[in-house]
């Protein structure tokens, strides 16, 4: 895929993940789309906009408010042939199909020999912001990292959401794809063309030299306004984003700690028991004896999402915590 | 039968729609002009449901909300000053600031949450129902929940065990045809949800959901079942929320028609309501206007009283995750 091919216009996320579910459609035959108010409504965050219209009742579905028989029907039909597109409006809801997933969806395969392929894309949407309260907001990736047999995907910007939806179609193997609520708006380019995010690989965002900060999901945005603090400060921070979380690109993070020496993660999700914990746990393991300070994290603290924008606003991690446990980890 | 129900009964019953009615329309308005924050369901048009069923409830019988729960708050009493802060996102609001409107509840009115959960009232119904019979305190729970919720498997899992245990709780379904911007129709090949209570061994009931009087009598009989022992009820109440699914004009989908809704707006719940009083001449015009001059007045209050509170201290972020 050459790059000088594809054509990049600027489209916000929410588009870009348009984009991705229809070049899905296009180039699979056995696509289809399933969801609540995916079809008439066109998903209750809109970007399922025009598919219906575009491929017909015959490949785009309103289902139920049955989240269980979503996620089932992901998997059966899929294990008949088919290769679903299934929504999940909240990630909270993960909470009504948890045994579809974890119980079914991710361990089919191996339960069964790998004999069958379980090619099912999910999208489903995290994140607070919004005052949408405990029930609306979470971040709940650490519920499905730890499930052997799924993939996980977190698109930060336009041009990832539509690449990973792709690739994530692609592959042969049940992918979540973890969309973030408060970055529907965020604009960026994004080639017209079809292309894909490999699944596994982690992008570095800004390379630094002497700091490494890796962020997940919409906290890349954060983590960028905290580096140009911290540059202030004499730290050059590198940052990555794993856009993958399963399989997580370990190699990409090590490397970069081996010439920086020094780490923070942070993700939105809460900090305790977080994925975070699982990505120092790999740093430590292969790059202890390069560490200059202990590895910081940065997360939410141990709440329920509040609703009242006074607390969610103080919950939700930014940059300000970012360079404030730069700073104590650095003794700056 | 209707000439059993009293006028002191009727009075409450309006004297509780309209409280929800000019509560609902105030907060649908906040929330459009951007004093509200996240997102309202508002309970406009439905409101003979939550009128009818909660006067024959007392503040020890419990009931489960739904994300559109304003209604049955204020049909149990809930206060306005409270729920305006709550849905403020200021501390003095029933639930601190921190649930808001999906979650607002007051525990002490037996109200156990309004849920941002389509289908989680039903198994905590039942749970409660449970407790009851087991601690034989001859409370009754009530479980509201909408036509698209009875597509969840909680729905299916309370409801057969509420019957197989003969559980002192009445499922109460507010078909409003919708499930947000899905007709019924698209969502269950059945017209009446109530078919379904055949599949859970109990009486499945249906009731014009405009009409707070016949509400009122069917949920009198469901409430009395429960309570003297004899088991659960599915009680359907057909109904219809005249503003969008979030907010009152919401995303401005074309999902259903202006016709459509025009003509359930002749079926208003509330001008039929105060039509029987008239013609019963059991409230005059007069002390109709009365009531909603008086709960206007209760709104602006609640209103001050919500942008006078402070919001929560930062220190109350981590609070009341344990006990
Ligand atoms: C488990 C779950 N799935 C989906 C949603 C999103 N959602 C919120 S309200 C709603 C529609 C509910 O329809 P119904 O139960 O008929 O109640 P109504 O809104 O009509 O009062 C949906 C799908 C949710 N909140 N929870």
């Amino acid at each position: 895929m050459a790059e000088a091919q594809l054509k990049p216009r600027t489209l916000p996320y929410v588009s870009a993940i348009t984009e991705g579910v229809r070049a899905v459609m296009l180039e699979q035959p056995t696509a289809f789309v399933a969801g609540e108010d995916v079809a008439g409504a066109g998903g209750v965050y809109g970007y399922y906009a025009g598919i219906l219209d575009e491929f017909g009742p015959e490949r785009v579905y309103d289902t139920p408010i049955s989240e269980e028989g979503i996620v089932g029907l992901g998997v059966g039909s899929a294990a008949a042939g088919c290769r679903p597109i299934i929504d999940m409006m909240f990630m909270d809801f993960l909470g009504e199909c948890m045994d579809e997933v974890a119980n079914q969806m991710a361990k089919m395969r191996y339960m069964f020999g790998g004999r069958t392929k379980l090619p099912i894309t999910m999208l489903t949407m995290a994140g607070a912001g919004m005052s949408l309260a405990a029930q609306h907001s979470q971040s709940l990736e650490a519920w499905i990292c730890h499930l052997p047999g799924l993939k996980v995907v977190m698109p930060t910007t336009p041009y990832d959401a539509k690449g990973l939806i792709i690739a994530a179609a692609r592959d042969d193997n049940p992918v979540i794809v973890v969309l973030n609520k408060m970055s529907l708006a965020i604009k960026g380019e994004v080639p017209e063309e079809s292309y894909e995010i490999p699944l596994g690989k982690a992008n570095i965002v800004r390379p630094g030299t002497n700091y490494t900060i890796v962020a997940m999901g919409r906290m890349m945005h954060e983590a960028i306004k905290a580096a140009d603090e911290l540059a202030k400060l004499g730290v050059d921070a590198e940052i990555i984003d794993p856009r993958t979380l399963q399989p997580f690109d370990t190699d990409t993070v090590v490397e970069s700690v081996r010439k920086t020496h020094r780490a923070l993660i942070v993700h939105e999700a809460v900090r305790f028991g977080g994925f975070g914990g699982e990505i120092v746990a790999q740093i430590q393991e292969e790059a202890f004896d390069y560490l200059d300070a202990p590895i910081a994290r940065v997360g939410a603290p141990f709440s329920p999402v509040p609703f009242s924008p006074a607390l969610e606003k103080l919950y939700i991690p930014n940059a300000d915590n970012i360079v404030a446990a730069a700073k104590k980890q650095l003794g700056l | 039968m209707s000439t059993q129900i009293s006028n002191d009964t009727l009075i409450d019953m309006h004297r509780r729609m309209v409280r929800i009615r000019l509560f609902e329309e105030t907060a649908g308005k906040m929330m459009e002009d951007g004093k509200i924050p996240g997102a309202l369901h508002l309970y406009v048009g439905e409101e003979a449901v939550a009128g009818g069923v909660m006067v024959h409830l007392s503040d020890e019988d419990q009931i489960t909300s739904t994300h559109r729960g304003h209604g049955h708050l204020i049909a149990k009493g809930g206060e306005f000053d409270q729920m305006f802060a709550e849905l403020y996102g200021r501390s003095t609001g029933y639930c601190k600031g921190k649930g808001g409107s999906m979650h607002i509840s007051n525990m002490e009115l037996g109200i156990l949450g309004a849920n941002g959960i389509v289908g989680g009232g039903p198994p905590i119904a039942m749970g409660a129902a449970f407790g009851n019979k087991f601690l034989k305190n001859n409370k009754v729970a009530v479980c509201f929940f909408g036509d698209g919720a009875s597509n969840e498997g909680s729905f299916h899992e309370a409801a057969n065990m509420a019957g197989l245990y003969k559980l002192p709780v009445v499922f109460v379904c507010e078909n409003n045809g919708f499930g947000e911007y899905t007709p019924q129709a698209n969502h269950q090949a059945i017209v009446d949800v109530a078919d379904r209570a055949a599949g859970y061994g109990m009486p499945g009931v249906i009731v014009d959901g405009m009409d707070a009087v016949a509400v009122y009598e069917a949920a009198g009989e469901a409430v009395d079942r429960a309570r003297s022992g004899k088991g659960p009820t599915l009680l359907e109440c057909k109904t219809y929320r005249f503003f969008d699914h979030v907010g009152v004009r919401g995303m401005g989908l074309t999902y259903r028609s202006d016709e459509e809704v025009e003509r359930w707006k002749k079926r208003d719940p509330i001008l039929l309501m105060e039509e029987r009083l008239l013609e019963q001449k059991v409230l005059s015009a007069e002390q109709i206007k009365a009531v909603h001059d008086i709960t206007s007045e209760e709104v602006l209050a609640g209103i001050k009283f919500a942008e006078e509170s402070p919001f929560p201290d930062p220190s109350s972020l981590t609070e009341d995750v344990y006990a």
